[in-house]
């Protein structure tokens, strides 16, 4: 059952030239951001802010300058009423072993202000959502990791939030955990019509999950826009050809043909060492595909593949630290 | 609530949402003060090892069973022996039950604290509608009311004990409330120097050392000096040194205002100018341990 996120044109999170200062260090620069509902990545390397975005947000802690708002609520007056409306879970371990699943999360409910009718019905609900089953009576002390990160999961959206700030929620996991856990995060905001504010260094897990992306460095902004953004801008084409009689290096002769008619090799007149016979090309539009298929026939080779390469966030990521000053001002999601 | 049907999923797919659906929940959310009180609730539990496993409940009631064994006793001879009042004064009985009281602190007091700083549980306390100040006094008011529970009860005993034997209604039920009172001063004293100790260590052992340490070299370092100032002659030093730990501190005040009979050598309590310091004491004592314990988890924080 889809509950429908009625508040278009609503941000979840606003921040405005949002600074914190430690003695020594600098945690938050100057960030201003807008994060709409939906799934949103905050991604940054270790030491890049996200923790103390996230501290800042749930008003735990004073901003040294700057605002923010959280569900339209300021941070620096409304923390109580921030927090009972958001859910988090940490990024370390914060289960007690001694306890069932079923009691701390029921706790947790009580905590977050529900009655011990509702925490208890919530509970039950929330453990079956995330994946706990018969296990959910046994002490967490004897649970997987990826048990351990649900029964955290679950204790985050008990009370049903508006909004959940998951810090690094796929640490320590399998590649099979981390594809189920991603999954859920998805699921979340699609089947639950929770917004998810989700934090990684693995950018990408983010790709694949997230409707936006929000890059910091250094406490800094780098860059926030949709997935789509990131990965759609340029779309790039592997072709791969045969050899033939007339051409035996069927790929050479593609390059150089293709080369002739102006088309946009990435890797180069060369190609990259170790590409074997694949060719990256840079889509500029249909005209593209139009003359490749042009060249192929000219040259009488046979087309094996050809096929969209979609940009991963890393190469974008990496080139706008390349480039800081063409760094994108803060671009607006679900307006 | 949704019935869960019987759930055939391969291992590995566990993810699955079944077709229930998600309920979003519209209820009621009752705030910080239910929050707190939940907590209380449930740490209060906790020091009994309600709602925890059966390992853990085993210490709490074994000493909560030896507090009362004793006062069952007395009355069954004071019932028996149709004696004229009780063998032991409300308020002396837990001076002389101290080493019970002391290891129940030292067992509990890591077991509410320590815990949470250990699984790191704390930040998700604060990531809810509660402050730094409620989880504080929560925790206080929890371990105090659970002391209060063990030291009262005994005395509950001997109350009704005292009056099913026909003792001076009037009498009794005074010293009854001195009692009360002087236990309920020892409850938070205790509570409060026992959560300070603990807070400091997510290791449970040294929580429990440390609280033990604490209680009982003090106590025996201010009984040895009182000893010596006693066989010294210069008994007028015997009451400032019992202000130096927290057994003979409660039972300065209790002699100075509670009709007690001082457990001091030579049964010289505190005068009443004396005991006024004393209170003056005992209450700065327990004002000091809830601010150490706000600055403690200021920092503790997320």
């Amino acid at each position: 059952m889809v509950r429908v996120t009625t508040f278009y044109n609503v941000t979840v999170i606003a921040t405005e030239s949002l600074s914190k200062r430690f003695p020594r260090v600098t945690a938050l620069d100057r960030l201003s951001v807008d994060v709409g509902p939906g799934v949103t990545g905050l991604v940054g390397a270790n030491g890049a802010g996200k923790s103390t975005l996230i501290k800042i947000l749930l008003g735990l802690s004073p901003a040294s300058e700057g605002r923010a708002e959280v569900l339209g609520l300021d941070v620096a007056t409304k923390g109580a009423d921030i927090r009972e409306r958001v859910g988090y879970m940490p990024e370390h371990d914060c289960l007690p072993p001694d306890v069932s699943a079923t009691e701390f999360v029921v706790h947790m409910a009580r905590m977050s202000g529900l009655p011990p009718t509702a925490a208890r019905e919530r509970t039950a609900d929330t453990l079956r959502h995330v994946g706990l089953y018969e296990e959910r009576y046994r002490p967490i002390g004897g649970y997987s990791t990826g048990m351990k990160q649900r029964v955290k999961l679950a204790q985050a959206l008990v009370h049903d939030p508006k909004l959940v700030f998951l810090d690094e929620p796929t640490n320590g996991l399998d590649p099979v955990g981390r594809d189920e856990m991603l999954g859920l995060i998805r699921r979340i905001h699609t089947d639950f019509g929770i917004s998810v504010l989700v934090t990684s260094h693995l950018l990408g897990e983010l790709e694949r999950t997230c409707d936006h992306v929000v890059v910091i460095d250094g406490g800094k902004l780098l860059r926030s826009s949709s997935t789509t953004d990131f990965t759609q801008t340029t779309t790039t084409l592997a072709i791969e050809v045969t050899d033939t009689d007339e051409h035996p290096d069927g790929t050479r002769a593609m390059r150089d043909a293709l080369l002739a008619r102006g088309a946009d090799l990435q890797d180069g007149a060369t190609g990259l060492p170790g590409a074997g016979h694949v060719l990256l090309l840079t889509a500029q539009g249909e005209e593209t595909y139009d003359l490749v298929r042009d060249v192929v026939a000219d040259l009488g080779l046979g087309l094996v593949r050809m096929e969209q390469r979609r940009h991963h966030i890393s190469e974008v990521f990496t080139t706008d630290t390349d480039h800081d000053a063409s760094r994108k001002e803060a671009v607006g999601h679900g307006s | 609530m949704a019935v869960e049907h019987p759930v055939t999923t391969p291992s590995g797919d566990q993810t699955r949402i079944h077709n229930i659906g998600y309920r979003s929940y519209d209820g009621p959310r009752l705030g910080r003060a239910y929050a707190r009180r939940s907590l209380y609730s449930q740490s209060l539990r906790g020091a009994y090892g309600l709602g925890r496993s059966v390992k853990s409940k085993v210490l709490p009631m074994l000493l909560f069973v030896v507090m009362c064994v004793p006062a069952a006793i007395m009355v069954a001879v004071a019932v028996v022996t149709k004696a004229k009042e009780l063998p032991l004064d409300y308020t002396r009985y837990a001076i002389v039950m101290q080493a019970v009281i002391s290891l129940y602190v030292a067992s509990q007091a890591p077991q509410s604290v320590s815990r949470d700083l250990r699984f790191k549980t704390v930040p998700l306390y604060f990531s809810r509608p509660i402050e730094t100040a409620d989880y504080v006094r929560a925790k206080f008011a929890a371990l105090a009311s659970a002391l209060f529970v063990l030291t009262a009860a005994p005395l509950l005993v001997l109350y009704v004990g005292a009056l099913l034997a026909k003792l001076d209604f009037a009498d009794q039920t005074k010293g009854f409330a001195q009692g009360l009172v002087s236990v309920a001063l020892l409850s938070l004293l205790l509570a409060g120097l026992g959560l300070v100790i603990a807070s400091v260590t997510p290791r449970r052992g040294f929580g429990i050392a440390a609280v033990i340490a604490v209680l009982t070299i003090s106590y025996g370092a201010v009984s040895t000096l009182q000893a010596i100032a006693d066989a010294q002659n210069s008994s007028g030093a015997i009451p400032w040194i019992g202000l130096f730990s927290p057994i003979t501190l409660i039972d300065g005040v209790q002699s100075a205002f509670l009709g007690a009979s001082s457990a001091f050598p030579g049964g010289i309590g505190p005068s009443n100018g004396e005991g006024v310091v004393y209170v003056l004491v005992t209450l700065g004592l327990i004002a000091a341990c809830y601010g150490l314990l706000m600055r403690r988890y200021r920092k503790v924080g997320l």
